[in-house]
């Protein structure tokens, strides 16, 4: 894996709803490769950070900067297909769990091989679930079901929001696996977690984000072990008061 | 009951049922390709003036059907601007009228149904790389339960009316008369035992295509 030059860069970007600002970032970089988690209380932003990345919404305010082309408006389509989201609730589509998988394939015009299917299916422990309705499914495999989707069609870019939030010990660790089998081939990743284990476990650097202000961005075992700003100190040991 | 029964096998009642599948099937297939796109448009933009449209699906929805036979009557009569056609009492006038009755109903509850599916399945499948016309296409697929039931609705609406083809199609016998109003003009004669034969025929026809339709939603449910 390298690590190398911004893919993504915000500048003093503000990001409101109606009279309420969600989002105060001076400066952010993500960096291509990297997997960077953004840690902090719900409702500090980092969903709406996601929705930013993923150009879900434009900023109220400030620059958004994806692959070095300033996003001001919808990207093309060949741009947009180079990110993804697993969100915090995914939605399953009517269908078979195996038609939910090969989605982004079908919109892509790509061939689904059916090994790999079969591989992914039986990685995310849902071998057994491929022909089930996917609206039957329960939480828990409706997240693996999200998540496996997301890698199908090799995306340069994972954004994942809480992406283990209704899983058992046993499967967040198959998810971490192929989240790391994702790093190792070099795709970059932003992980918005409350998890503070799952950041220190998978992330290169790790940002906390309260009130929507980016409080410190460090590598995670500095920013999580050392922590500079008297917030994140507070944050991490569970006294901070929100 | 025996001359009931024995209505049953009168050699116009075939005929009737025939033209009435025809005039019926085509006015439905005009307001599906017509009403599907449009209430499904209405559906996914939002766009300045949309609530006077949607105001004018719902008013048509309600709409007499014996208004709508006027209108088109005046319009394919001989002085009206589309008389040239020549279309007046014949099954082309019936069809009209009939998909004229049933676009606003495949419209208006296509637009619910589209406007039904959860704004977030409208963002997972743009995150997952689809393109404008992919992504509303999948939105209609999500709500093809109730896009079907909009048709079940439309195909009750136009098989049942009696009013808009009585005035354009004339009910001419051999020509344009249809289960409906051939239940009327038998009824007016007195010949009740053949107006029960078709009424009970009508009622077969609607519930047997109602029954292929409701597989059909439930299929789709199930896919």
């Amino acid at each position: 894996m390298t690590v190398g030059a911004s893919l993504y860069r915000l500048e003093s970007i503000q990001h409101r709803y109606g009279e309420r600002v969600v989002l105060d970032i001076d400066r952010l970089d993500v960096r291509r490769g990297e997997t960077l988690a953004v840690i902090g209380p719900s409702g500090s932003g980092k969903s709406t950070l996601l929705r930013l990345l993923q150009f879900l919404e434009r900023p109220t305010e400030g620059r958004l900067w994806f692959d070095s082309v300033a996003v001001d408006a919808e990207p093309p389509v060949d741009v947009r297909r180079r990110v993804t989201t697993v969100f915090q609730r995914p939605q399953v589509l009517s269908r078979s769990v195996h038609a939910n998988l090969t989605y982004g394939l079908s919109v892509r015009g790509m061939p689904a091989h059916p090994a790999e299917i079969d591989r992914l299916l039986a990685a995310l422990g849902l071998a057994h679930l491929a022909h089930a309705a996917a609206h039957t499914l329960s939480g828990g495999e409706v997240q693996r079901v999200a998540f496996g989707r997301a890698l199908t069609f090799n995306p340069d870019v994972l954004l994942l929001d809480e992406p283990t939030a209704n899983l058992d010990p046993r499967n967040v660790r198959l998810v971490e696996h192929l989240i790391r089998e994702r790093q190792s081939q070099g795709v970059t990743i932003v992980l918005a977690t409350h998890q503070i284990f799952q950041a220190r476990r998978l992330a290169h650097r790790a940002a906390l984000l309260l009130d929507g202000q980016i409080v410190e961005a460090a590598p995670t075992a500095e920013l999580l072990d050392h922590p500079s700003d008297p917030r994140t100190r507070a944050f991490l040991t569970g006294d901070m008061i929100y | 009951m025996s001359q009931l029964l024995s209505e049953f096998r009168r050699p116009e009642l075939l005929q009737i049922v025939a033209l009435t599948l025809r005039v019926t099937g085509a006015a439905l297939l005009l307001a599906t390709l017509a009403g599907v796109p449009i209430g499904a448009l209405l559906g996914l933009v939002r766009f300045r003036g949309q609530r006077v449209i949607t105001l004018a699906l719902y008013t048509g929805m309600g709409l007499p059907p014996v208004v709508v036979g006027l209108f088109v009557y005046l319009f394919l009569s001989r002085g009206g601007p589309l008389g040239p056609l020549g279309w007046l009492f014949t099954p082309a006038a019936m069809i009209v009228a009939q998909a004229i009755i049933a676009f606003p109903l495949v419209a208006g509850l296509t637009m619910s149904a589209v406007a039904g599916v959860d704004h977030a399945v409208r963002e997972q499948v743009f995150a997952l790389g689809a393109s404008r016309w992919q992504s509303a296409w999948t939105v209609l697929i999500e709500a093809r339960v109730g896009v079907t039931a909009a048709i079940v609705a439309a195909f009750g609406g136009t098989i049942s009316e009696v009013g808009a083809v009585m005035l354009v199609g004339g009910n001419i016998e051999g020509q344009t008369r249809v289960l409906t109003t051939a239940i009327v003009l038998y009824t007016r004669q007195g010949e009740f035992a053949m107006a029960m034969a078709l009424g009970v025929t009508l009622i077969a026809v609607a519930f047997g295509a109602n029954v292929l339709l409701l597989r059909l939603q439930g299929r789709l449910r199930d896919r």
